[in-house]
């Protein structure tokens, strides 16, 4: 909607993970690092708007080629910075059974905490005066102009929110996962997919498109394992993208009518 | 993704090939190219691979070099990219005129730069533990293979813990291969596999397998999950409390995820190796010592380190005994089976009929506080399987690959 593709969206996850697991290291508690991780990755966020991505609006296929070629830049530049690994912090502990299954209580958490996000962005974006701007901008930047919305402004944080949420997934994941450079990369298949099969409208279709992706894929891999599940996601994509070409909220708004 | 790959491609072709560790060229020197992966998903093993390169060249270039001609190292970095290391080893080959190659991660990469070393007539020597069976005399293995690995542990794994076995395996040649050593060696125990699992290349939850393996109720797992992105299994298992033996070919001494993940991670884990960073011999002690004076900052020394460290003695040793870089007077000198050199680890001689390497072998375990104990020493191991199954590369070049289920034809 802002014309823009973004590549290094990974890259912030990262932030938000290195960012945490950095404060954690120097002591901090888990839940405050998480926080400063989302800060650091949102303002991050704003400050690439300011310098690279505000000259490529409505250049998607420069601004793809610009935003990843900074992603190379910095999952390379943290190789050098700070090294091909960084010591894990172990997921907090607790653990919960349910039938002969048992989980980590943190895996709770990871769920609750993609709630709380949805309706944070949901309130944001339906509630308050900026989401109004928002909205009004990615409708139509001109008459938004026109009627005193300050457009670069409304970009430059729409585009820090988006960060602080990858920083807000790096954050949260952090204490599950290996540390890497590249560690953001793992996720940008799934993301891709689940933004293509949601279609336009985030909530309508990201959301319910994700929980869809996630529901195929997990029960193959339970069935027959990672592989299968991985194939399975994919050809899924496939077929929605073939029956429904404007996505899961192309199809939801069209029944809304 | 497939966008994302063929502009990483494209990029690749644009950008400058990183020279590194290149000391100024004289006609006289000997040219050691070396492929190993310093950036990418497997840069955290790459570079103990290039740093343990480096310490050997220079202490044999201090040391008056190979037959007082100077080693000169030529570094390039694949990145992970198998295409690259194609290209990477046809370069070192054609123009830079290497007289030896070294190098590759992962066993896909291995098979990848193979056939272009076989059209050559420069030495490849691979420096990994890998799923063994590569009969190939332009090739010199000097990791540690499953007989010297799987056929000690697993044995030990099902008499200790019991005979259901769980494994998860990275989706390549490698993971395959020995998941079907794994297959093979429970079978003859007695035992059961009662689950598989192949893991794809860069996938990093493992939510669904953790219920998998708690639904099939082995009594230990085997885990060759291969790359950073993989290892996240084990933070998670932990988290879930699978609290179940693991056996592994490749954890601790390969990854040391017992100094990258917070314990007790890696509780229970398995592994036998012919190097690990604990082992605490004098030898050892004096090298481990001379590496960390070099790079303070390496946080562990693995054994993939450590064999590439020790590829460029035994290097040394083959061209000096054959008093000539050429690939025939090299074999020569592995034909007469005294091709030893004194390692860290202890004595190490190529095998005449494979090109494999002894190794003394030990199984070490991990507590609850990461800690490393040996649990058995097994003395020296010769890789004995590749002659068994009729691979005599004094007699015949095969050029293969062999595993438990393909078999050279009588």
């Amino acid at each position: 909607m802002m014309g823009v593709i973004n590549m290094a969206h990974g890259e912030f996850i990262m932030c938000g993970a290195y960012v945490t697991v950095g404060l954690v290291h120097g002591g901090l508690p888990l839940p405050l690092a998480q926080l400063c991780g989302v800060i650091a990755a949102g303002l991050v966020g704003v400050l690439v708007e300011m310098t690279i991505v505000r000259r490529f609006y409505k250049r998607p296929l420069d601004s793809l080629l610009a935003t990843w070629g900074l992603s190379l830049v910095v999952t390379q530049g943290m190789l050098i910075l700070v090294g091909s690994s960084l010591a894990g912090i172990g997921t907090p502990e607790g653990s919960f059974k349910v039938g002969e299954y048992s989980f980590s209580t943190y895996r709770l958490v990871l769920f609750g905490g993609a709630i709380a996000a949805l309706a944070v962005i949901y309130f944001i974006f339906m509630r308050t005066r900026f989401g109004v701007h928002a909205r009004a901008t990615m409708q139509n930047p001109q008459m938004a102009q026109a009627l005193g919305v300050k457009v670069g402004r409304v970009y430059a944080i729409s585009f820090g929110i988006g960060a602080a949420l990858a920083g807000f997934c790096g954050a949260l994941y952090a204490p599950t996962m290996t540390l890497i450079p590249t560690m953001g990369a793992t996720f940008i298949v799934e993301s891709f997919v689940t933004v293509v099969v949601g279609g336009a409208n985030v909530l309508l279709g990201t959301a319910p498109a994700g929980a869809l992706l996630a529901i195929i894929r997990t029960s193959l891999n339970a069935w027959e394992g990672q592989i299968i599940g991985q194939i399975g996601m994919l050809i899924a994509v496939i077929l929605i993208i073939r029956i429904l070409p404007e996505g899961v909220s192309g199809f939801l708004t069209r029944r809304q009518r | 993704m497939k966008f994302r790959r063929s502009l990483l491609a494209f990029a690749s072709a644009l950008s400058v090939t990183a020279l590194i560790g290149a000391a100024p060229a004289s006609a006289a020197s000997i040219k050691i190219g070396l492929l190993e992966d310093i950036s990418g998903d497997l840069a955290l093993l790459g570079k103990p691979k290039l740093n343990g390169s480096q310490l050997a060249v220079e202490e044999i270039n201090k040391a008056g070099g190979i037959m007082g001609r100077q080693i000169e190292l030529i570094h390039l970095d694949p990145q992970g990219d198998n295409a690259r290391y194609q290209e990477f080893a046809r370069r070192l080959v054609n123009k830079d005129k290497v007289d030896v190659l070294i190098g590759g991660i992962t066993s896909a990469s291995r098979e990848a730069i193979r056939p272009i070393m076989n059209r050559t007539d420069t030495l490849y020597i691979y420096t990994n533990q890998y799923e063994g069976g590569v009969c190939d005399a332009g090739m010199i293995s000097n990791g540690a293979v499953p007989e010297q690995q799987f056929s000690t542990m697993i044995p030990f794994m099902v008499e200790k813990f019991g005979k259901k076995v769980y494994v998860i395996a990275a989706d390549y040649n490698f993971g395959q291969i020995s998941a079907e050593w794994n297959r093979k060696i429970v079978k003859d125990l007695g035992g059961t596999v009662v689950g598989e699992e192949f893991i794809p290349l860069g996938v990093s939850q493992f939510a669904q397998t953790i219920q998998n393996i708690q639904k099939a109720k082995p009594d230990w797992i085997l885990t060759i999950n291969v790359g950073a992105a993989q290892d996240s299994f084990f933070e998670q298992a932990a988290a879930a409390k699978l609290n179940l033996p693991m056996g592994s070919s490749i954890k601790v001494m390969l990854g040391f995820e017992h100094k990258r993940f917070a314990p007790p991670a890696l509780n229970k884990m398995h592994a036998v190796a012919n190097w690990f960073e604990e082992i605490d011999t004098p030898e050892a002690e004096a090298f481990k010592k001379r590496w960390h004076a070099k790079f303070p900052n390496e946080m562990y020394i693995n054994d993939m380190g450590y064999n590439a460290y020790t590829a460029v003695y035994q290097y040394k040793m083959l061209v000096e005994a054959a008093k000539s870089t050429k690939l025939a007077d090299i074999r020569k000198v592995i034909a007469t089976g005294k091709a030893c050199v004194e390692a860290p680890e202890g004595q190490v001689c190529i095998d005449p009929k494979s090109q494999h390497t002894s190794h003394r072998m030990r199984l070490i375990a991990v507590d609850e506080k990461h800690a490393v104990k040996v649990l058995k020493d097994y003395g020296v191991i010769q890789p004995y399987w590749l002659s068994e199954i009729g691979c005599d590369l004094t007699k015949k070049n095969d050029k293969k690959q062999y595993t438990p289920t393909d078999l050279p034809k009588k």
